[in-house]
């Protein structure tokens, strides 16, 4: 088995997750920026991050022959404090050229808000002015609904923004028609409780097509599995599906979506 | 695609403990004091069981409407970063 970790957040991991994931079959991983549990009081904060982000993961991850890939962004969880947002937006272009940087990510909305929305949109324009890719983050649990309609009607509405070149993450079964018909590529993300369990997630592979899905551990400091992209592949293989259609999901899914910025090489 | 029997045999064991677990949740809410049963996550929560009865199509997806918000318009501000998993205005 061999598959690529499209969305981990791996500065909150332990080395041994990255034994366990080279093991695996993992192939690459790429971390988007996220809110680290408490709001970072100030943009040197974010510099620290990001540096962290572009020199130390991916060293730490090269220790096991694993490519690192990251996106960078201020979280819309930290969106409310506008001025900060601003003074993260205007320094991100500092690090946009570095090797391992894919694009703009994970933006999105967390509670629906004002500010959210007004960040979110600023990102967005970033992006485009960079011709950067984006991920997308959705809503937790009731927001999400909500959440996924205003971030797909945003892009739709900015013409400068290539649907097939965004994956708005973190669908579940109310919400992945919504991205996928309005031609976004979309993520599956794989938690023990919030989002989504291997089944459904097979259920959705099997209901809207595999054709622009991949699936996530989104690991991070939370209750999460590193490991739940394979496990996934193991359910699918119980439900009958092919080997080529496991690989097909787990590695050539995210190699066609991130393989649109030249940076993202594997070997 | 897996026949029905083929299903069955994969998970019926996993959904009716997951069953269970649901029956002995709203038991304990029920034996519990306090006043849980106008709590909109039990009033969001007992609504959207009554999808999983019958032949409707998307029960998943109906679900999760149940426990969504379905307001259009963006908040003022975000007063908290968590979410409780049910709309916290959802109707008595």
């Amino acid at each position: 088995m061999r598959y690529i970790e499209p969305h981990a957040h791996m500065v909150s991991r332990v080395t041994g997750d990255y034994t366990a994931m080279v093991v695996a079959g993992c192939r690459a991983v790429c971390e988007p920026a996220f809110w680290a549990g408490f709001d970072r009081g100030s943009v040197e904060g974010f510099r620290d991050y990001f540096s962290q982000l572009t020199e130390h993961e991916p060293k730490r991850a090269a220790r096991f022959g694993l490519p690192h890939f990251t996106w960078l962004c201020i979280n819309s969880k930290e969106s409310e404090n506008v001025k900060l947002a601003d003074e993260v937006l205007a320094m991100i272009p500092e690090f946009l050229d570095r090797p391992n940087v894919l694009g703009i990510g994970e933006i999105g909305l967390n509670k629906n808000s004002r500010n959210e929305i007004a960040v979110f949109e600023k990102h967005i324009d970033l992006a485009a002015r960079r011709e950067q890719m984006i991920l997308v983050h959705t809503p937790h649990l009731e927001d999400k609904l909500k959440g996924t309609r205003l971030i797909v009607d945003i892009l739709k509405n900015d013409r400068r923004i290539v649907p097939g070149r965004v994956l708005i993450d973190h669908v579940e079964e109310h919400t992945a028609g919504l991205a996928l018909d309005a031609g976004f590529w979309a993520g599956i993300t794989l938690y023990p409780e919030s989002k989504c369990t291997p089944p459904r997630a097979i259920d959705m592979v099997e209901v809207f097509g595999a054709e622009r899905l991949w699936l996530n551990c989104a690991c991070d400091w939370g209750n999460s599995d590193p490991l739940a992209v394979p496990k996934t592949a193991l359910e699918m293989r119980r439900r009958g599906h092919s080997e080529e259609a496991i690989d097909n999901l787990i590695f050539g899914n995210p190699l066609r979506f991130l393989s649109q910025t030249p940076k993202f090489s594997i070997g | 695609m897996m026949t029905k029997t083929e299903i069955l045999d994969l998970y019926f064991a996993d959904a009716r403990s997951k069953l269970i677990d649901l029956a002995a949740f709203l038991d304990r809410i029920e034996r519990s004091s306090g006043a849980g049963e106008h709590d909109p996550r039990v009033r969001s929560f007992r609504a959207a069981l009554s999808h999983l009865q019958g032949g409707e199509a998307e029960k998943a997806k109906a679900v999760l409407l149940t426990l969504s918000d379905p307001t259009t318009e963006p908040v003022a501000v975000a007063t908290t970063k968590g979410a409780s998993g049910a709309w916290p205005q959802y109707p008595s």
